[in-house]
Order: C-alpha cells, then structure tokens, then sequence
C-alpha cells in the first residue's frame, strides 16, 4: 500500500487544504466569544459581591467597633446592635436546630428508602413549591397559626418554626441531592462486605455526602440570617430590651435564652431603623449593621466549610 | 461435569503463567482431575434463571464449583455473567425489579431462601468489583470495614487482622509503613484492586467472587492479580468473571462459557475443565468463542 493508491471508497481525492488556512474561521470566533462571555459573566458577579462589600465597608468604616457590637440600642446617641445581633445568632440556632437533623433525616429517607414513584414526586414538588413561596406569605401563616391562633404572640419560636416552614423543604432536597450524588460502587462495596443498609448509610454515604450537605447548611443558615419578611409577623418588630444574660429561665418573656419572648432580629432591625427609623445616627446604625450581618454571613461560611473538612476527617478516619 | 483427561496439575499450580503455554498446545489438553473428582461441592446453582422485570437474563443455569477450585465464567457481553455471579451473594437484591428463580446452595443452604440473612452471606461470600472501589478512608480503615461493622473494636485484634489480609493480599510491603496516613484511593489501580481483596479477607469468606477483577489495570498489575488469585485458591472457592480469555485459561481450573440466545436471554454453553474447554469444547458454539470466530 502507498500513499498514491486508490482512495476508500466514499473519500474524496480533493486535496486538504493548508492547516494555514482559514477554514474554520467562524467555530475559532464562536470559541473566543463564548471564552469571553463566560469568563465576563463570571467576573462581573465577582465584581458585585466585591463592590457590595467594599461599600459597606467603607460606610461602616468608624461606626462598628467593640462598643457598637456589645451595647444596647439607644435613641439619643450611636447604641450599639448587640440585642439583635444576639436575635441572630439565637434565631439562627433554634432554626438549625429543627431543620438540620429533620433536613437530614428526610433526604436519607429520599434517597435511600423512598424510591421512585407518584408519592415522591408529589413530596419533591411540594418541597420545591414550598420553598418558593413568598416569605411574606409564609410570615403571614406563621402569624395566623402561632402568633394568633396558639395565643403565643410574637416569639422566637414562632419565628423559628415559620422558617422552618420554608427552611426545611429546602435542606431536604439539598440533603437528598448531596446523598443521591454519592457513587453507587461505593454503597455495593460497603454491602458486599455484609454491611447494613443504615451501617453503609452511617458509616459510607454521610460521610461522603458531607461538603453536599454543608452547602444545604449554608444555604438555609443564609436564609435565617437575611430573613425580614417571615419574621416581622411572627417573632416581631420591637427594639428590644436590655438583656440580662444571668436570667435563665427557659420560660420567662424577657430572658435572652427563652424561646417564649420577642426577638427582633439584625436584618428586621435594619429594615425597621431603615423604613421607620428617626434619629441622627440612623444611616451609620444601619450601614454598619449591614456590614456586620454581611460579615456573619462569610464567617458562618467559611466555618460551616471548615466544620465540613473536620467532619469528613473524623468520619473517614482518613 | 465430566472428568477425564489429565493435566499436569504441579506445573500449573505452582507455576500459574505457564497455564497459557499448555493452553495453546493441544497435544496438553487434559483436565485437572485433582479438582474435578473432589466430590465435595462448595456452591451448587440449580436451574438459575434471573430477569430484570420482563427481560430474561440468565436462565436456567445449573453448575456446581468445587471449594478451594477457580471457576471462571466466560462469554461475550450481555450473556448474563454478571448477573449470574451477582445471585451467588445476593447483589441482585438491590436492583429494582430483578428476580431470582431457582437455588442456589452454598455448603448445602439455599441462599435464595427469605430466612437467609444476606449480610450473613455476604461475610461468607466476599465480592471484588471490576473497578477498584476502595472506600476514600485510610488503607488501614479500608480493611477494618468489614471487622469493624460486626463489632469488632478491639485494637489489637483489628492490627492483627489488616496486617493479616494486607499480608495475604500481597501488599502489605508496599504500604505498611504509611497505613493510617495514606487514603486507599492515593494508591494505583492494581495496589487499589488488591486493597479491595484485602478487605474481602478481613471479612474471613469462604468464597471470593470476583467480578472481571483486572479489566481496569494494565498488565502488570493484571498478572499480580492472577497470581494472588492462585495463591488464594489454597484456602478458598474463588468464581471470577472475565471477557480475557487468556486469564481464565490461565487461573481457572474450571470454565464455564454464557452466551446469549436469541432473544438475549444469557445461557450457560458448557462447563468443564479449563483445559478440556480450551481446546477440546464439547459445543461449536464454545469452540467458535474461544477461537475469536464470535463474540
């Protein structure tokens, strides 16, 4: 055989033309442009989070400082936020606490028991139609059923409970999704060793799942930290009061540790002080409260992140 | 399963990679009667049919496998192998819409039976998986799974244990010194295979099946493989799938050859001695497989 013998049947004999040439012009542009375009999208989102945090930061500048994250509210001079930032955090532990443990059990239940049939797509879609309902929605539910209804009034459980309404479906199909992302090999050969169903689930698919599941934390953990909506009508509005951190009684109105008290949290407080506020200090009260809840967010993050990594370590022995 | 011819047994089991040599010769075709006349019967499949839902994929598959004997199960894709091998243990279970028919006896217990706890069975009848799979832990972790996940917490028992199976799986020289630092996946795909046998003998089976073990290693690896496989059939009943012909003449004392009818329901051709199989097949059929002339 020779390079001048007679083609296969169905190649041409024309000649190639030069790799010089230009042939394939228009698919190198359409490359280049979507290069471009992706590469463009994804700096201008960079651009915004940096820009966002840049200019709180500058106008929180001066304004948060030990005093202002450790002292109460005050309407003649700058306060501090330190009632509703402890809001936060307790809203965000109390939400956490129901929907983690609850989130989690629900998706090992969706990926590894519950299979594929019309009662699961029927629990799928309701998760996704309920976690995209309007919180202002979900807040007046909360308001009818607990504040209303179960004589409660405005409480922290009341609030934490609303967002669990719209929190937990949310936790559940990112759990189910982190779970169903995990090989199939690695449930046979944890199986094939004589394992349990629930022994390979403990001990191989968690494990596994975890930086899937840590990002349905942050995800929901973002939620409980930005939410105004649900929790103005259902753990209320007011500023609250000075806080005695001695008081332990679990059931007192006005302990800072019971679930059975008000607790305005830093994101209603910033849309209060914003919408209805008076004063002299209010910008710089909600810039730097803006910048403080902005900050929680990144240090929630990262130790979510790091929580994970540890996790995964301590689960894998590896 | 008939016996007859003779093969010269020492050199092939002292001397796994010769098989081939005798394999090609014809002149050597023979039997290992050391296996076949054992009259004790390890697993004993008896008319064996599975089917995914309507599709039929193996059916009516009677064999017996020797203990302490090499079964291979050869035969083009989609003859049902695989699935074959996968009722021995019961991982059939798992996909929705599978059933069994049939037995399938393990020292005389029909595993098929609903009393029959599978993860009972699957601590005697261990499974190594065409792609390495170990689990992303320590190597040392690895091979404590099993031990561990029935109970076994004592330290000095599980250290014994993994340097045990690590020893017997041959790759204990080559990570001891690294064994709770190093995650089984940073090693190779052959040191992979073999940490996956090793946590199969942590589990102390009695049978291995092995599911085209060395498909996804080079060879080198591949050859370590059968080696370690030869020096396992001395203390247990091994049933390895392959689609490399020259494997299961090299490591298997008995072949059985699938393949499929035509409605793509996979059926067993024949079984026999490897080397009676290998050059003199009773069916045409075998004979054309083995000869490249299908599949």
């Amino acid at each position: 055989m020779t390079a001048t013998s007679r083609p296969a049947p169905g190649r041409s004999m024309a000649p190639k033309p030069s790799l010089r040439s230009n042939t394939s012009r228009g698919s190198i542009l359409a490359d280049r442009v979507a290069t471009a375009a992706l590469w463009g999208t994804g700096m201008f989102v960079l651009v915004l989070l940096g820009s966002i945090i840049v200019h709180f930061a500058l106008a929180a500048w001066g304004v948060v400082s030990p005093s202002f994250l450790l002292s109460d509210p005050s309407s003649a001079t700058l306060g501090g936020i330190m009632p509703v930032l402890w809001n936060s955090l307790y809203m965000l532990v109390l939400t956490m606490l129901i929907a983690v443990p609850v989130g989690i059990l629900g998706g090992i239940y969706m990926s590894e028991y519950a299979g594929e049939n019309a009662v699961t797509s029927a629990i799928r879609f309701a998760e996704e139609s309920i976690s995209s309902v309007p919180s202002i929605v979900v807040g007046l539910f909360g308001l009818i059923l607990f504040v209303d209804n179960a004589h409660w009034g405005f409480t922290a459980l009341a609030g934490a409970l609303a967002l669990t309404f719209f929190n937990l479906p949310l936790m559940t199909r990112l759990a189910e999704q982190a779970l169903r992302a995990v090989p199939q090999d690695e449930r046979s050969a944890s199986l094939a060793l004589g394992a349990t169903k629930w022994q390979t689930i403990r001990h191989v698919v968690v494990p596994l799942a975890i930086p899937g599941l840590i990002t349905g934390v942050i995800l929901t953990a973002g939620r409980v930290f930005g939410e105004a909506a649900v929790l103005l009508f259902t753990s209320g509005l007011g500023t609250p009061p000075h806080y005695n951190f001695g008081n332990f009684d679990l059931t007192s109105p006005v302990s800072p540790w019971s679930p059975f008290r008000p607790a305005t949290t830093l994101s209603v407080y910033i849309y209060k002080l914003n919408s209805e506020g008076l004063g002299a200090f209010k910008n710089q009260i909600v810039d730097g409260s803006a910048a403080v809840l902005i900050s929680m967010v990144l240090l929630f993050n990262l130790g979510a992140r790091f929580v994970g990594l540890l996790l995964t370590r301590r689960m894998t022995a590896s | 399963m008939s016996t007859g011819d003779e093969m010269p047994a020492t050199a092939i089991y002292t001397e796994p990679l010769m098989r081939r040599v005798e394999v090609a010769a014809p002149a050597a075709a023979a039997a290992d009667d050391a296996a076949v006349q054992t009259a004790a019967v390890k697993i004993a499949a008896e008319h064996v049919s599975i089917s995914y839902g309507e599709k039929v994929a193996v059916r009516d598959v009677s064999l017996v496998v020797q203990p302490r004997s090499i079964l291979a199960l050869i035969g083009p894709s989609g003859s049902g192998k695989s699935t074959f091998l996968r009722c021995f243990n019961r991982m059939n279970d798992l996909i929705p819409g599978a059933s069994v028919k049939g037995e399938v006896c393990l020292d005389g217990e029909n595993v098929m039976d609903p009393q029959v706890s599978v993860v009972e069975l699957r601590r005697r009848v261990g499974m190594v998986f065409q792609r390495p799979n170990p689990f992303p832990m320590s190597i040392y972790e690895n091979v404590a799974y099993g031990p561990r996940r029935r109970g076994q917490n004592d330290r000095r028992k599980l250290d014994e244990l993994v340097e045990t199976s690590l020893k017997r799986a041959a790759l204990w020289d080559e990570v001891k010194d690294d064994l709770r630092r190093k995650s089984g996946l940073a090693l190779s795909g052959g040191q992979q295979q073999r940490l996956c046998i090793a946590r199969v003998l942590a589990t102390d089976p009695d049978v291995i099946l092995m599911d085209e073990p060395a498909s996804a290693l080079d060879p080198v690896s591949t050859l370590r493989i059968e080696e370690l496989m030869r020096e396992l059939r001395e203390a247990y009943t091994i049933v390895i799938v392959t689609h490399n012909m020259q494997q299961a003449a090299r490591v298997s004392d008995v072949t059985a050859f699938f393949t499929m009818a035509e409605d793509r329901a996979g059926y067993l051709v024949e079984v026999g001695p490897t080397g009676q199989i290998f050059t003199r097949p009773n069916e045409r059929l075998t004979e054309d497989y083995i000869s490249g002339r299908f599949g």
